[in-house]
């Protein structure tokens, strides 16, 4: 609930009009798809590996279609929340519930994105894609490298991709499902600056177009500010921060003082 | 490269023309020096009388049947003894029960010279064509084993773990990640199987068999043939170089994907 008190910050009667304020601004742009997301809870979330406990009672409330994200020093726990959001490990403590159901492992509606780009090598770009396959997979496929700007690659092996390319198949990969949770492992890490920043409009755009609820991990305090709605600091295992971000959520661009401030607060934090 | 590339030479070779300019000049010096009476026709008959004993023992209906017994033999032996070297090497990669079940075992059995136990074989199965296949497939599954267990335990577990996030159940885990991930080690596995294979085969003939090219030679040897046993010999060497192509064939062609087999053309970091 401590975080709850913190997003208070906005007024409560303007945060729960945002959305369909903002669908009919953004209306003749691009149809609504919004709506696609699912909201995540965490209840006194711990989780210990042996004596080491890396994250301490969480209590969290995303809201559906929220673009949060973690920032933290390396070992803070950002992972390892990632992780069992995922389902892919369990809490020691607490429950994490998305869209009504505690999460008891994978789900098919979460799709994850990790720092490499996990690409099977012996599968073309098209086959990586559609790596879950069922019917029609190679027109859904294309659909999405279409989505991420790669559909002239479909048959390419993934080895003769760059970095960026190649996270962007995996971003294409991971909209395939039209996932309603999209998890993202500190993915544009070993990007360098200019690609990092074409995948941060990227995925603004798709995150707006699909409404996908996102949880983004990062140490790059510059990538927060320009993608989340929400920033959360980890620290030692506990939310030290939980900022808004006013330009996100209100899809404008934030002035350069704005910026460096949110900057520097979510530094202080960390 | 740059260096070769400026002293342009004044003739240039077919490619792969390199390799078979050594083998050819010592054909070459080989039959010069037997036809001059430098080595006696008895220890090494000329290449010339190689070809002749090839064209006789063609003729005469002995060795086209041979060949396809050592042949069959091998291709038995290499199935029976490769598909269980596969088995065992993919159960236990994946399975850590198995593993700690049979792996010690099987690294026992490894370490013991399979030529060692010819006399038992002789004594379990005579010098029928059961001992022949048994003993290469003992040969063979070995290789196999290890090279597809290596291959299954290195995959690399970001990407079985990816998989699994993308909901791929066990059977698409196998099929698309863990047999096309351990792969490229399975064919140096099979590679290394088909050499023993042949060692094998050529040592089973030639102690205990009543067919086969190392039955021939044996028999040529009986009546101082010595260009027949060479010919047996020529004939065991193109019979590896010719498994080996179609392993390579079937390499190149499986593992298109991975960057060692590209075709330098497309091969860009």
């Amino acid at each position: 609930m401590s975080s709850q008190a913190q997003l208070l910050q906005i007024p409560p009667l303007a945060s729960s009009l945002r959305l369909p304020v903002e669908i009919a601004r953004q209306a003749p742009a691009s149809p609504p798809a919004r709506g696609g997301g699912l909201p995540i809870e965490l209840r006194a979330v711990s989780k210990a590996f042996g004596q080491r406990e890396v994250l301490k009672g969480l209590d969290l409330n995303v809201e559906a279609g929220e673009f949060v994200v973690v920032v933290g020093r390396s070992g803070g726990g950002k992972s390892t929340l990632l992780r069992l959001v995922a389902g892919l490990d369990r809490p020691s403590a607490g429950t994490i519930v998305i869209d009504n159901q505690a999460v008891a492992g994978l789900r098919r509606t979460t799709r994850m994105m990790f720092q490499d780009a996990r690409l099977l090598p012996w599968q073309t770009v098209i086959g990586n894609v559609g790596i879950a396959r069922g019917p029609q997979w190679r027109r859904h496929a294309l659909d999405a490298l279409e989505a991420v700007g790669l559909a002239d690659r479909a048959e390419d092996w993934p080895r003769i991709l760059s970095g960026g390319q190649r996270q962007r198949v995996a971003l294409a990969r991971a909209l395939v499902g039209r996932p309603s949770v999209l998890l993202l492992d500190e993915p544009f890490g070993a990007l360098d600056a200019l690609t990092r920043l074409e995948m941060h409009q990227l995925l603004k755009g798709l995150w707006r177009e699909h409404g996908f609820t996102a949880i983004l991990i990062t140490h790059d305090v510059a990538e927060a500010a320009a993608l989340a709605e929400r920033v959360l600091a980890l620290r030692e295992g506990s939310i030290a921060l939980d900022l808004p971000i006013p330009h996100n959520r209100q899809r404008r661009a934030a002035g350069e003082t704005e910026l460096a401030a949110l900057q520097a607060r979510i530094l202080a934090a960390v | 490269m740059s260096i070769a590339k400026t002293r342009a030479p004044s003739f240039r070779l077919p490619d792969g023309a390199v390799g078979w300019i050594l083998p050819l000049a010592l054909i070459v010096g080989w039959e010069i020096a037997a036809d001059g009476g430098l080595i006696a026709a008895r220890v090494l008959p000329a290449p010339s009388a190689v070809m002749r004993a090839l064209w006789v023992t063609w003729r005469n209906g002995t060795l086209a049947p041979n060949i396809a017994v050592s042949a069959g033999r091998a291709l038995q032996g290499l199935l029976i003894g490769g598909l269980i070297g596969f088995a065992l090497g993919i159960v236990n990669g994946l399975w850590r029960p198995a593993e700690a079940a049979l792996d010690s075992s099987l690294q026992m059995l490894r370490n013991i010279p399979h030529l060692a136990i010819i006399p038992l074989v002789i004594l379990w199965f005579g010098i029928g064509e059961e001992a022949k296949i048994f003993l290469v497939s003992i040969g063979v599954l070995f290789p196999v084993y290890i090279n597809t267990y290596h291959g299954v335990r290195t995959i690399d577990p970001g990407l079985v773990e990816m998989a699994r996030v993308y909901g791929l159940g066990p059977f698409a885990l196998f099929w698309r990640v863990i047999l096309p991930g351990a792969l490229p080690s399975i064919f140096v596995g099979l590679r290394y199987g088909l050499g023993i294979m042949w060692l094998t085969l050529i040592v089973a003939e030639t102690i205990s068999a009543s067919s086969g090219i190392g039955y021939m030679t044996m028999n040529a040897r009986e009546f101082l043939q010595t260009d027949v046993v060479l010919l047996g010999i020529v004939i065991y060497a193109l019979l590896g170089k010719f498994s080996d192509l179609i392993t390579k064939f079937c390499e190149n062609a499986a593992l298109s994907w991975h960057p060692s087999y590209a075709k330098p053309a497309e091969r860009r970091p």
